[in-house]
């Protein structure tokens, strides 16, 4: 039996979600373990040094660097104000004096008796993680964040952008395989996460973001409206730090395609709820697909935590999903497995698996063109 | 773990590489005497969830050779069976990795056009994606160029400037600003940002006072100690290291599998450099090798006895798919397919690749497709290559002062098309071509190669497994290259020159083929292919006699219009003659376009005509 296969998207209605939310300095925890959190609530915070502004003080007073120590009114940590005088020199007797001014609010960094150059640190600004998630919080890493977790529905899409956000669920299709249009995006979508169905349409995602939505999840997206929508190619999959006004989740891929109908159904009876989606992708190691996480009030009644999955591969009856052409996107269950090489339209020789689709017509496909459908 | 094994006591050898994309493992056994291969498996790279432990591609791979094979390699509790008992286990495995993805990085020298590009080369040189280069003349204001720092986090910095017993100032300011911006690194908080100094060695004491307590700072050979010569070799070793040591740590998994391994893990790049090294020694020849994979692709080569090598980190044909078409443009990529495709659609199409990058083209649309998105990336690879293996590099030059403050001071490159002797192709979409004609014409198409070259493809893309087995056993990985790895293709020979009225001979020719002699004359825009085998008892390319006449204005290696009396070799494809002129300037009138390509892809049986047929 063969194990090669391509590792499906989770789409589950129970899953124990935790997040680590931590500082990318030093700072402080506000919150305790078990605390209960929501989204917005601030769980650390800490200060980035301030901006710094550096004054070549040795070119501004006409002097050799190793002289600048001499002129400075001011050392290495003072506070200075905007206009104050923090360097002089005198020349010919006294009777002529250059100044140098800082030209920021802050304080003293460094002064470099090597360049002339002394750097000014402006203020410091404050840096505030937050929970994204609504849930508790299970684990609290001194100085640094916490881990926050919940019970929830939750479902990884294949493609994002924008960071995280959160809102109300709102399905605006009817179905699966109705294409969002901009006719479906209304006022009533303000702060909300709408579900769409095949596809957004670059018209509907501009709508979205002018109404105020804070995020779309849906089954396809078209690449050059993505490109007219950055504003440039994007040539690696690496997202997430976009701020265009808006999150989006792509759950099939690029282009109409539908998004898979248990997807669909998991987000619709979620409709009204809250959900925290991310769009950070990352297509390298340490992979990062996007996602969508709906917590739950409650938790099943057998908790038995993260299970880690067998490499259990393809078997005949496996639920798969097409991820090329021709049959990008259907849906079909594995009929037979053929362990010998078989010859491909393209002339290439590959390991291929039998899939019969809801029609019951059946195709062979290469066994790397499928993903597995994880139940729900 | 390593262990110190006798050459004689290694009969059975299972070796893997770790892809971006894909886990290859190959068996290889002494019979009778020789080393050969004798099956190979493959499996997608399992670093992403739910695995997220590159062992299990690994397992995957090794797997499918033991189903392949019958040859029992796994315990009860997957792990590698060791050593050979009957017909169970391995007497030694031995791996090489590049799954984990890029580094990102930045770089900074004095001046553009002097340190800060040659600081530039080193990094893509080591397989760095260059983030942005800071200089103290580019123009940005130095709480700009601190706020770039700061935004935009790289893996690493590599700091150059000053040539040794210069001025130190510049270089120091440039590090007080890299200090300032504070920079954190993109994996968390508790990790110091690696800076490489390769700077002036007067300036390593402040520099270190400096950058000491922020960063995690190394120190190298000055990568431009005089400003007519350049030593990027530190440099580039240093990243390579710290390149390794962060790939690794962003593929999980990899400490397991170093613990599995009886040689130390080898960067796939390194392996097959080695390898494309030792080809070129042994044969005496001027060589080109390029691995094509998924997030990258590496060219290595050898002009003037020097090597070179490029890992082009942007580009490559599932992750980096995107970003080769970004930059090739669809004009470049669609000038070789000989159908109409919409744009839309295939913008689609290659990011779906992108964001799938274990899928492979099952129609001959995407086939043709796929195929020309890879003639655009070895173009584009090579371009990077030839910039760097330049001149300046390792050869001390006279030059004036004026030369070297001039853009020119990057120097002529080493890469001579006309003097290489072999091209050799390896990665999935050469080796794994339905047809080796498509590989040779991906070659052709690729690199355009002039005068008289050899082409040769990596049969199973085994180069990386044969590179780290040459360094426990290099008489088995010498014999499996000669007789197991390589395909030879065969010959292409293709005059430089142009025609200005797109009309006219381009050459006459003369083969004596087993068969009886071939001659006749070869017409500008067109491409003629003989067929010319393996002899039967060796399995190594035919030989035969040649007399090529250039017509006036183009050259075969002799000069113009003269005439190259020869040996050329055939392979599986055969003797291909190129008169599309050099530089290959494709037709840009659509219809004529695709008549070209037609009678091109007719002529050389890259695919079969039915198929094409019903595309057009």
């Amino acid at each position: 039996m063969a194990h090669a296969y391509t590792p499906g998207l989770k789409v589950t209605a129970n899953y124990q979600v935790t997040k680590e939310r931590i500082l990318p300095l030093k700072g402080e925890v506000v919150v305790k373990v078990g605390d209960k959190v929501q989204p917005d609530d601030v769980v650390a915070q800490t200060h980035l040094p301030g901006p710094v502004e550096p004054m070549n003080v040795a070119n501004i007073l006409s002097l050799p660097p190793e002289d600048v120590g001499e002129c400075m009114l001011k050392k290495e940590g003072d506070r200075i104000e905007r206009g104050e005088v923090i360097a002089l020199s005198k020349s010919f007797f006294g009777l002529f004096k250059s100044v140098a001014k800082s030209p920021i609010d802050g304080t003293i960094e460094n002064i470099s008796l090597v360049t002339g150059q002394v750097l000014l640190r402006g203020a410091p600004v404050p840096v505030q993680v937050k929970a994204y998630l609504q849930g508790e919080v299970v684990e609290v890493f001194e100085n640094e964040g916490v881990a926050v977790r919940t019970w929830a529905s939750f479902v990884q899409g294949i493609f994002g952008i924008g960071g995280e956000t959160h809102g109300e669920l709102m399905i605006v299709c009817r179905d699966h395989r109705e294409i969002l249009s901009d006719d479906k995006i209304s006022d009533a979508c303000r702060g909300k996460v709408i579900v769409g169905g095949s596809l957004v349409t670059a018209a509907a995602l501009n709508k979205a973001i002018d109404v105020g939505a804070k995020g779309i999840v849906v089954g396809g997206f078209g690449d050059k409206d993505l490109r007219d929508f950055l504003g440039y190619d994007l040539g690696v999959a690496i997202t997430g730090h976009e701020e265009k006004g808006i999150t989006l989740v792509v759950t099939e891929g690029f282009g109409e395609i539908m998004m898979a109908q248990k997807t669909f159904e998991l987000l619709k009876n979620n409709e009204g709820q809250l959900a925290c989606i991310n769009g950070a992708t990352q297509i390298r190691a340490g992979v990062i697909r996007p996602e969508v996480v709906i917590p739950q009030d409650h938790s099943p009644a057998a908790v038995t935590g993260e299970e880690r999955p067998e490499n259990l591969g393809l078997t005949v009856g496996s639920p798969v999903r097409v991820i090329r052409q021709p049959y990008f996107g259907t849906l079909g269950t594995v009929t037979a497995l053929p362990p010998q090489l078989q010859k491909l339209d393209s002339g290439s020789m590959a390991r291929v698996l039998e899939v019969e689709f809801p029609d019951k017509k059946r195709a062979i496909i290469p066994r790397a063109n499928v993903e597995m459908i994880e139940e729900i | 773990m390593a262990k110190n094994l006798n050459p004689e006591d290694i009969n059975v050898i299972l070796a893997t590489d770790c892809g971006s994309t894909t886990t290859k493992a190959i068996l290889i056994e002494k019979r009778d005497g020789e080393y050969r291969l004798i099956v190979r498996g493959e499996a997608p790279t399992t670093v992403e969830a739910p695995f997220e432990d590159v062992t299990m591609g690994v397992l995957n791979a090794v797997g499918e050779v033991e189903e392949l094979s019958g040859r029992k390699l796994l315990d009860e509790n997957g792990r590698i069976i060791n050593p050979v008992n009957g017909n169970e286990g391995s007497d030694i495995y031995i791996s090489t990795s590049s799954a984990g993805g890029g580094l990102q990085m930045m770089v900074a020298g004095v001046v553009r056009s002097m340190t800060a590009e040659s600081a530039e080369r080193a990094a893509l040189g080591a397989g760095s994606i260059v983030m942005d280069v800071i200089a103290s003349n580019d123009k940005r204001l130095p709480h700009e160029q601190i706020e770039r720092i700061r935004r935009l986090r790289p893996d690493m910095i590599l700091l150059s400037g000053g040539v040794d017993g210069g001025t130190t100032t510049h270089v120091v300011e440039i590090a007080e600003l890299i200090a300032a911006a504070d920079p954190r690194p993109r994996l968390g908080s508790g990790y110091n940002l690696p800076v490489i100094y390769a700077g002036n060695i007067d300036a390593r004491e402040p520099i270190t006072e400096t950058l000491e307590k922020k960063t995690d700072l190394s120190i190298v050979d000055n990568l431009r100690p005089v400003l007519e010569r350049e030593n990027l070799l530190p440099a580039r070793e240093k990243i390579h290291d710290l390149f390794m040591e962060h790939v690794m740590a962003q593929a999980p998994g990899y400490s397991k599998l170093m613990s599995w391994c009886d040689a130390p893990i080898m960067p796939t790049p390194g392996a097959v450099g080695s390898i494309i090294k030792t080809i070129a020694e042994l044969e005496g020849i001027e060589a080109v090798g390029v691995d094509i994979g998924g997030a990258t692709t590496d060219i290595f080569s050898v002009f003037q006895g020097v090597f070179n090598r490029t890992v082009s980190a942007n580009l490559g044909m599932s992750y980096s798919v995107s970003n080769v078409f970004a930059e090739a443009g669809l004009p470049n990529v669609m000038r070789w397919v000989p159908f109409a495709m919409d744009e839309r659609d295939l913008r689609n199409r290659v990011k779906n690749k992108m964001i799938r990058p274990t899928t492979i083209p099952q129609s001959m649309q995407e086939l043709i497709f796929e195929q020309a998105i890879a003639k655009e990336a070895l173009r584009l690879a090579f371009v990077q290559h030839k910039s760097f293996a330049t001149m300046l590099k390792g050869v001390q030059q006279q030059r004036t002062i004026a030369d070297a403050f001039e853009q020119t001071v990057s120097g002529a490159t080493l890469v001579n098309m006309m003097s290489l002797n072999m091209l050799i192709g390896s990665g999935g979409v050469l080796s794994h071509a339905p047809r080796r004609n498509q590989a040779a014409l991906m070659l052709i198409d690729g690199f355009l190669p002039e005068g008289i070259t050899r082409l040769a493809v990596d049969s199973i893309f085994m180069m990386p497994q044969l590179g780290v087995l040459a360094e426990v056993h290099k008489e088995a990985a010498r014999e499996v290259f000669k007789k197991d790895c390589l395909i030879h293709l065969g010959t292409c020979i293709a005059p430089a020159g142009q025609s200005r009225s797109g009309r006219g001979s381009v050459m006459s020719y003369r083969i004596d083929l087993p068969d009886g002699p071939r001659s006749g004359t070869l017409e500008f825009g067109r491409m003629k292919m003989f067929k010319l085998g393996l002899d039967e008892k060796t399995a190594l390319p035919q030989t035969v006699s040649a007399v090529f006449e250039p017509a006036r204005g183009f050259d075969l290696g002799n000069g113009k219009g003269a005439k190259v009396e020869t040996k050329i070799s055939g392979g599986v494809v055969g003797i291909i003659l190129d008169g599309r002129g050099r530089p290959f300037i494709p037709p840009t009138d659509n219809a004529t376009r695709v008549a070209k390509l037609k009678e091109w892809m007719a002529e050389l049986q890259v695919y079969p005509e039915e198929a094409l047929e019903k595309l057009l």
